[in-house]
């Protein structure tokens, strides 16, 4: 991911949720995994140099890694509230920064783990659980 | 009720017809991205102002049955395109979001 590349931000979540579906995980999961992505990857964009996504599939759940390059974030504790941002004018103007970011990753995944350090950057790891009474169609895929 | 016949209804115009049988279940007014994904639900018509590709993957991601561009607002052929690629419907009211959304609740919830 590039920061502030604003026009290709989205296509990680679109991708994530391809990949989920081709893999037969569980449509709940695959809707709760594009959201977390996409709120994930817009931080990237928006706050930061850029950094990396990691997605790794497990039989029992799903984990999103988001690690970037800076700034870090002063008081994770703060962002996590709902609505605070640090949001500039621009951005808010086009419907981003209304500090719902964190709080919707974290409405969507069973555990949001944030570890950052001023100046050096941020890893956020997702982590969804997979319940297999959702799979649709009650088949489990591994893979193709 | 089918997106086909709200747009005949509310007189809408199709930008992108991805598929204009998909059915629309309510409407979610809103200008913020995030609010869209957390309380917006599937099936529903998304009002916006906005015009920039991010709206084609929020309304993907909460599988919206369309979004509705609000005063007429149009937006950039590249939003359109990627409509098209992701087989997103897109719609321009003449009426502002008000207007729109009433109409489209009078509509459904008579």
């Amino acid at each position: 991911m590039v920061g502030l590349d604003l026009e290709r931000a989205g296509t990680v979540s679109t991708e994530v949720q391809r990949v989920l579906r081709k893999l037969g995980v569980e449509p709940e999961v695959v809707r709760r995994a594009g959201i977390v992505c996409f709120e994930g990857e817009m931080n990237m964009v928006l706050y930061t140099p850029g950094g990396r996504i990691i997605l790794l599939v497990y039989d029992d759940r799903i984990e999103l890694i988001f690690s970037d390059f800076g700034p870090g974030i002063p008081d994770v504790e703060l962002a996590r509230q709902p609505g605070y941002s640090t949001a500039p004018e621009w951005a808010r103007e086009l419907g981003f920064g209304s500090g719902m970011g964190i709080p919707n990753m974290e409405a969507n995944s069973d555990r949001l783990e944030i570890r950052s350090r001023v100046g050096e950057g941020t890893v956020i790891r997702a982590t969804i659980l997979r319940r297999k009474s959702e799979a649709a169609g009650g088949r489990r895929e591994t893979g193709s | 009720m089918k997106l086909r016949e709200v747009a005949e209804k509310l007189g809408l115009e199709f930008l992108v017809a991805a598929a204009p049988e998909a059915e629309v279940e309510g409407g979610y007014v809103s200008d913020l991205l995030s609010d869209v994904l957390a309380n917006a639900q599937p099936k529903q018509l998304w009002i916006t102002h906005q015009r920039h590709l991010n709206v084609v993957a929020v309304a993907k991601l909460r599988e919206l049955s369309g979004v509705v561009f609000a005063r007429g607002i149009r937006p950039g052929p590249e939003v359109i395109q990627k409509a098209r690629e992701e087989g997103l419907n897109l719609l321009i009211s003449p009426a502002d979001a008000f207007e729109t959304a009433g109409r489209l609740h009078r509509l459904l919830f008579p």
